[in-house]
């Protein structure tokens, strides 16, 4: 049961990935990472990251993804526009190769790690408390410093954004 | 192993809450149509009949649906067809995943077994609605994209901006209840509404939060798009906005997609602030060990309510008949319905007395009536609210766009970070 | 049995995919898409480690940082890119020449 839904999300996910590089309309292709978002947030909830995968899809499909949306909607690309320089064959394998070595070099390194046997997740793990406490505690001046990087990021797009300042 | 009880549990959970959420639909319709023609004082819908039979409107729905169904569902030469067809299903689909976590009773023992009255007892269970709802703009998103229309771009652009921007007041707002009831458990907030503040008043979240509450519920009304927040799809501006190109089955996906937003809002609105399930003054415990009597009340008093109606109907086909009638069988269904009613009256009345001869009730009988009567209260609120919701639209007039903004932006998200403060400060005063 | 190694494999290969993106597509929005790909690859391994290694729940918490970089990313850059198309009305990254000319 358990495998049957991890082949299925990773197979959608990876399937959303593959889609979002490949098509030209980009509009698809946010969609199609839409679709990968989302199965991602699966795969958190089957890791017991309660609160994660609430925010995967409160933050990352329903908020970023909803920004790039409305972005793409708002420059309303023609068709010419879209058009890509022509695809240079070469590029194309050396990237693809590049990126094949790549994951498979990750692999063989990820394949090395041992799990730590004993660990049956602990009553809680996981929920909004802890992952709250623990921000508020251990992890509180990442936490500060990570609202203040929000801040300045609001400031700066308003900046960017105004035609006249 | 899989517990097959457990999933036949789950399944029927499911079940009931969806079909409370697609059953208020046709009534929330019935709403809309007389409330506007009560509103505008004129008849609103009244021949659409099947034997004579009308219940005030109500079988106009059912012409509705076969006029939807009927029609071809047109799918315009200009359109991106695969995005089109989409749309109105994923506007569906995604709310009502959200009905997952609103609790309706309390939990019931039953033979050793709890059973929560909520499909899954998320322990953060507010933001799973509220993750659930965003997704939702990605129904209305695709559907002005797709339409390849100007007008249904322009709605599909408004509705983005509007949601993005009603949905930070809405999750501010419920930073308050998550203060006051130490929870983001729907099913432990509504526990804690059980309360008394001050020992009259009940501990609704209507009290303790009331700026938290006039904020959500407004923040509530434009995430859901109503008036007076539907510029998305504003008639009288941009045709009907993200769904002019639809029709047929699809348009009614739209159709119906919407008032279940709504009974989702109503039923969010009441589980936060105004009580949820929790019956004023008296909690699970308290109707558990009067149950009796609320047996005896809830029979005696439905079963006198249905003579009433049934006198009122019959009198009704009475003054019908002296004013000459239609002549067909319309007239006869003031009798029809007065007949009903008295069969329902009658029984509900049997079982009345049958209840005054019979010993106390059995454990599990005292926890189903509780149960019977939490569903009930939770039930009636949430029709409140969806009432309240078509009582807005027929009674206010737009927002312009900018005005919308402004609201949204510098009024709403100050006005919900002073409720967190306040909230923050007055807590702070009671451990003291 | 699915284990840590499951997902770190699945982690890995969504990453490069999300690489590929970066280095072969020329339009912004797609390797801004691409680079939020990569972010969610590495937020699964977090996840994963968090659940199969530590047992603590650091890893959800540095996820959590993540999103909302992620968050800053994506709206300046969309910013940026809305400046850019305003200026020179392309979002293709080979026009974006004026500094090499």
């Amino acid at each position: 049961m358990q495998a049957a839904f991890f082949y299925l999300l990773a197979t959608l996910a990876v399937a959303g990935g593959v889609m979002m590089v490949s098509v030209r309309n980009p509009l698809s292709g946010a969609f199609a990472l839409i679709l990968s978002l989302c199965s991602l947030a699966g795969l958190f909830a089957m890791l017991n990251a309660e609160f994660i995968f609430i925010l995967q899809v409160l933050v990352y499909a329903g908020a970023i993804m909803v920004l790039i949306i409305f972005t793409i909607m708002l420059l309303n690309l023609r068709k010419e526009e879209l058009q890509e320089a022509p695809v240079g064959w070469l590029r194309l394998l050396l990237t693809a190769t590049l990126c094949a070595v790549g994951a498979f070099g990750a692999i063989q390194v990820f394949g090395t790690i041992e799990p730590n046997a004993a660990t049956t997740p602990m009553e809680g793990f996981g929920n909004m408390e802890g992952v709250g406490r623990l921000m508020l505690s251990n992890w509180v001046y990442p936490f500060e410093v990570v609202s203040l990087i929000l801040l300045v990021a609001v400031v700066g797009v308003v900046l960017l954004a105004k035609k006249v300042i | 192993m899989v517990d097959w009880i457990d999933f036949a549990i789950i399944g029927g959970k499911a079940v009931f809450i969806w079909g409370f959420a697609l059953t208020l639909l046709p009534v929330l319709i019935w709403f809309e149509r007389k409330g506007a023609a009560f509103i505008q004082d004129r008849a609103g819908p009244n021949r659409a009949a099947i034997l004579g039979i009308r219940l005030a409107g109500f079988i106009h729905n059912i012409a509705d649906v076969v006029k939807l169904l009927m029609k071809e569902m047109m799918i315009p030469p200009h359109v991106n067809r695969v995005f089109f067809m989409i749309a109105p299903v994923l506007g569906f689909t995604f709310i009502l995943t959200a009905f997952a976590v609103i609790p309706w009773a309390d939990t019931l023992n039953v033979g050793g077994r709890e059973i929560t009255m909520q499909v899954a007892n998320l322990n953060s269970g507010v933001l799973f609605i509220l993750a659930i709802t965003s997704l939702n703009v990605y129904g209305i998103i695709l559907a002005g994209w797709s339409s390849n229309n100007k007008f249904a771009l322009l709605g599909g652009l408004r509705s983005t901006a509007q949601m993005i921007s009603y949905e930070i007041p809405l999750g501010l707002a419920l930073v308050g209840v998550f203060m006051v009831y130490g929870s983001a458990q729907l099913n432990e907030i509504v526990r804690g509404q059980g309360e008394l503040l001050f020992g009259f008043l009940p501990k609704w979240g209507l009290f303790v939060q009331p700026l938290g509450a006039l904020l959500f519920i407004t923040a509530a009304f434009a995430e859901t798009n109503r008036n007076p927040f539907d510029l998305p799809e504003g008639e009288s501006e941009i045709v009907a906005g993200y769904h002019v190109e639809y029709s047929g089955m699809r348009f009614a996906l739209f159709y119906m997609g919407e008032y279940v937003a709504i009974v989702l809002a109503s039923a969010m609105i009441t589980t936060l602030y105004f009580g949820g399930w929790q019956v004023p003054y008296f909690p699970t415990e308290k109707i558990i060990a009067s149950a009796d009597s609320w047996l005896k009340v809830m029979l005696g008093v439905g079963g006198v309510g249905a003579l009433a109606f049934a006198a009122l109907m019959l009198f009704w086909a009475r003054r019908m008949k002296i004013g000459g009638g239609f002549g067909d069988l319309r007239d006869k269904e003031g009798i029809i319905l007065g007949v009903a009613h008295i069969a329902i009256g009658g029984a509900m009345l049997f079982f009345f007395w049958k209840t005054l001869s019979m010993g106390p009730l059995p454990d599990w009988g005292a926890r189903t009536v509780a149960v019977v009567a939490q569903i009930t209260s939770f039930a009636l609120k949430t029709i409140f609210w969806c009432w309240v919701f078509i009582w807005v639209r027929w009674s206010l007039p737009r927002f312009r766009y900018d005005q919308l903004m402004r609201l949204g932006w510098k009024q709403m998200i100050p006005l919900a970070f002073v409720n967190i403060f306040i909230t923050g400060l007055v807590m702070l005063w009671m451990d003291r | 049995m699915i284990g840590l190694h499951h997902y770190l494999y699945l982690s890995a290969i969504l990453f490069f995919i999300g690489a590929f993106g970066v280095l072969f597509r020329r339009n912004l929005l797609v390797i801004l898409m691409s680079i939020e790909l990569m972010l969610n690859a590495v937020n699964l391994s977090f996840i994963a480690f968090s659940r199969y290694g530590t047992a603590t729940m650091d890893g959800h918490v540095a996820a959590f940082f993540v999103m909302a970089l992620a968050a800053a990313e994506a709206g300046i850059g969309l910013a940026i890119l809305v400046m850019l198309f305003r200026n020179r009305t392309t979002v293709q990254a080979d026009d974006m020449t004026l500094m090499r000319d």
